[in-house]
């Protein structure tokens, strides 16, 4: 719609701040959709000449986290953090080693048989990989039809030929393709249509939960906000529910109501998006955020680097697991807690929850003087990334030829 | 000065003629079944030395390829490089012998690619591998080699080189294994450094360590850089200059300030607004429709004129050339007058344009 002047409105100076603060309608309702419970999945290492069990991969080690009606819920972390292996447990891709998820009050991980298939209509899944994801011998049509000869039944009639072909172009309608895509195989689109084909696939069983695992990263910047307006349009038009998985920043900062912040296995800070990019309480948050590169040239950051990489999670550093990269730790002299006991995620204030031993020693004071944003002298106040280039953009070529 | 708040510019007390590598129009085509691929049509620019260069586009827009062209690392047929000089230090590198060439590569230019899994062998120890450039480039004995290994390993920031040279990539983390790509790299302090897409494989707080780790040796050694990506954020923060590329062109080139700040070519423009950024919750992104074209098929007139929301009559018929650009540094019609058409509407006219009503493919 009207988005350059939703941009202009929105370019005056909003300082460290940024966020507009306005959650998105999701938020509108306190329902709670999806609920996790400690959840666990480990992955068997196996190892010796017997090929018996030497350890685990602790990928997701004790989660929980609510997703309300309605909102997007952003997932955040380095690869390897256990973000995917999260989603994918969560609509039952993989198995759970233990714990306890529902959704709209039926619960996920004891559903067996037609009890499970029929609960899959509820939760789908947009995978990041848009060529991976698309079996390449068989033509749109299919792709998107196949989930709907799982799920027919008599009342929506989707065993029909006709009935399904007509929803499979609806749908391919919806996305922004045209219908008679339908014929077509997966080499015949670009990496943005097939993209848009994961999508209809996911929403043609008529979902209210949707799992989106990094379903911009392999595209183009151009592309990716295609993307990006089009999972927001059908998240209005069809009243979804989002868990967005994405390790860029900036993407889950613009999508997200809520956002949770992963490392090795574990949650280490959530809150409202807001919230949680103005006053971080995390030191791993503060980090993650700091090395965002900015693409407006006039802010100056003070880069907080993190030391070495992240610890394997097949053995995962005792006490909090964050405590071998952490800079408050160092900061405060390496209390020995850290390294002897794991801090458990709390509520700090408003629904905002962070695992730290030392979360109130963050103040707003230090997170500016870690990583202070300095905004240099420039003609506009605004932020050039992406809204200043509004309609004052008139100054571009006004002052260009000069 | 706003200025300073960029990368600085080493190469800026230098003169402006010490020119390191000067391309000029250079055309890398391949020739595959189905037709030929114009990968890269007709680009010229120049580094000084020391001088920090960002050639940003999106995925095939003949960046890469202008870099291997560079080396000289495409295989040819099915490549071409159909015309074009690459002066580097007032030698042509296209009319160097295989011979001569290798004498160059990895000596006085040094590439760093985006996968540093399968641009590392993997059966040799990254030892060898370093102390090959060396041993090959510098004529040093095996053991002075090593030692040199181990000296520019612990440079890039390795803990404990002694043992990690002993080491297989498969042993590594890939933020590690970048930053032995890097130590190769620098191994023979090369006049020009390549980077192609270095962070882009990694994680963002390893990507911010290989950011700062390219930043302070280019700074401490005075090596030029040529740094390949397509993250605007990168950029922004790493050089000093910019060119921009589309379809296998420059289409626009400046001061990182110039180009992020105020965007002249419509591309840059649309490029520069589709970034999701802090303050723009709940506004749509602005996107440029449509798809790059189709690369046996490009369209007469501009190469961006179909997906541009200010294209007018010239766009559609002439191909704007930045080499003839005026005012220079912009491959558009809306800036250089079009011979035989009025001039454009600016202003106010292009602004209230399509973009703003949020184009939707």
């Amino acid at each position: 719609m009207s988005a350059g002047t939703g941009g202009a409105a929105g370019t005056p100076a909003v300082p460290v701040s940024g966020a507009t603060g306005a959650a998105g309608p999701g938020a509108r309702s306190g329902e709670v959709l999806v609920s996790v419970r400690d959840l666990v999945k480990y992955y068997p290492i196996y190892g010796g000449i017997l090929r018996r069990k030497v350890g685990d991969v602790k990928a997701v080690d004790g989660v929980s986290f609510e997703v309300r009606r309605g909102e997007v819920y952003g997932l955040v972390g380095e690869s390897g953090c256990g973000k995917s292996t999260l989603g994918k447990t969560l609509i039952r891709l993989l198995e759970p080693t233990s714990g306890q998820a529902s959704i709209g009050g039926e619960e996920i991980f004891a559903k067996k048989g037609n009890e499970l298939r029929r609960l899959r209509r509820r939760m789908q899944i947009i995978f990041q990989d848009p060529v991976g994801s698309l079996n390449p011998r068989m033509p749109v049509s299919d792709i998107i039809g196949e989930g709907l000869i799982a799920q027919a039944d008599k009342e929506n009639r989707w065993g029909d030929r006709k009935v399904r072909d007509k929803r499979v172009e609806d749908y391919l309608e919806a996305v922004g393709l045209r219908r008679d895509y339908t014929r077509r195989y997966p080499h015949e689109f670009s990496g943005g249509q097939r993209q848009r084909i994961g999508i209809a696939r996911a929403l043609v069983l008529d979902p209210e939960f949707v799992v989106c695992d990094e379903p911009v990263s392999a595209l183009d910047v151009s592309i990716q906000s295609q993307i990006l307006n089009l999972l927001l349009d059908l998240r209005q038009a069809f009243g979804l529910t989002y868990l967005f998985i994405a390790h860029n920043l900036s993407v889950v900062q613009y999508l997200s109501d809520r956002v949770g912040v992963m490392y090795l296995g574990k949650l280490v800070e959530e809150s409202d998006v807001a919230e949680l990019y103005v006053r971080p309480r995390h030191p791993y948050t503060i980090a993650l955020l700091s090395a965002v590169p900015e693409p407006d040239p006039r802010i100056r950051k003070k880069r907080l680097v993190l030391k070495g990489d992240v610890p394997s999670p097949a053995a995962p550093p005792p006490g909090c697991r964050f405590h071998t990269r952490c800079w408050l730790r160092e900061r405060l002299g390496n209390p020995v807690e850290c390294e002897t006991r794991e801090p458990l995620l709390l509520d700090i204030g408003a629904g905002h929850r962070v695992a730290c031993h030392f979360a109130d020693q963050v103040s707003d004071s230090l997170v500016s003087e870690v990583v202070g944003r300095q905004v240099g002298p420039g003609p506009a106040a605004g932020p050039a990334s992406g809204a200043a280039a509004g309609p004052t953009a008139s100054a571009a070529p006004a002052t260009g030829p000069a | 000065m706003s200025l300073s708040m960029a990368a600085p510019d080493p190469a800026a007390d230098r003169p402006a003629n010490d020119i390191l590598l000067d391309v000029r129009d250079l055309r890398t085509y391949f020739h595959v079944m189905d037709g030929t691929v114009r990968a890269v049509d007709g680009v010229s620019f120049s580094i000084r030395r020391g001088q920090t260069l960002g050639m940003v586009g999106e995925s095939g827009c003949g960046k890469s390829v202008t870099a291997l062209s560079i080396m000289r690392l495409l295989d040819i047929p099915p490549a071409e490089i159909a015309s074009g000089e690459i002066i580097f230090e007032g030698r042509d590198l296209l009319k160097l012998s295989e011979d001569e060439m290798r004498e160059v590569r990895g000596n006085d230019i040094a590439m760093i690619f985006q996968e540093p899994m399968t641009s590392l062998n993997p059966v040799f120890t990254i030892g060898d591998q370093i102390a090959e450039a060396v041993m090959l480039h510098q004529g040093l004995s095996r053991k002075e080699a090593w030692d040199k290994a181990i000296e520019s390993l612990r440079a890039v920031g390795i803990n404990n080189p002694e043992r990690r040279v002993k080491q297989y990539p498969h042993e590594m983390s890939g933020g590690m294994r970048q930053r032995v790509m890097i130590a190769m790299a620098l191994s023979c302090d090369p006049k020009l450094l390549i980077a192609d897409e270095p962070t882009t494989a990694l994680d963002v707080t390893i990507q911010a360590q290989i950011l700062e780790l390219i930043k302070e040796v280019q700074d401490r050694t005075g090596t030029a850089l040529l740094l390949i990506t397509h993250d605007l954020g990168v950029v922004a923060e790493t050089v000093h200059d910019i060119a921009v590329m589309y379809a296998g062109r420059i289409v626009e080139r400046g001061t990182v300030e110039e180009v992020l700040l105020s965007p002249k070519h419509p591309y840059t423009e649309g490029l520069i607004r589709s970034i999701p950024s802090r303050g723009m919750r709940g506004q749509r992104l602005n996107v440029i429709k449509g798809t790059v074209p189709n690369p046996f098929n490009m369209p007469e007139g501009c190469n961006f004129a179909p997906r541009c929301p200010y294209a007018f009559e010239p766009c559609w018929t002439l191909d704007p050339r930045i080499e003839e650009a005026d005012p220079p540094d912009v491959a558009c019609w809306l800036y250089t007058p079009a011979p035989g058409f009025p001039a454009p509407k600016r202003g106010a006219g292009r602004v209230a344009g399509e973009l703003s009503t949020g184009v939707r493919s």
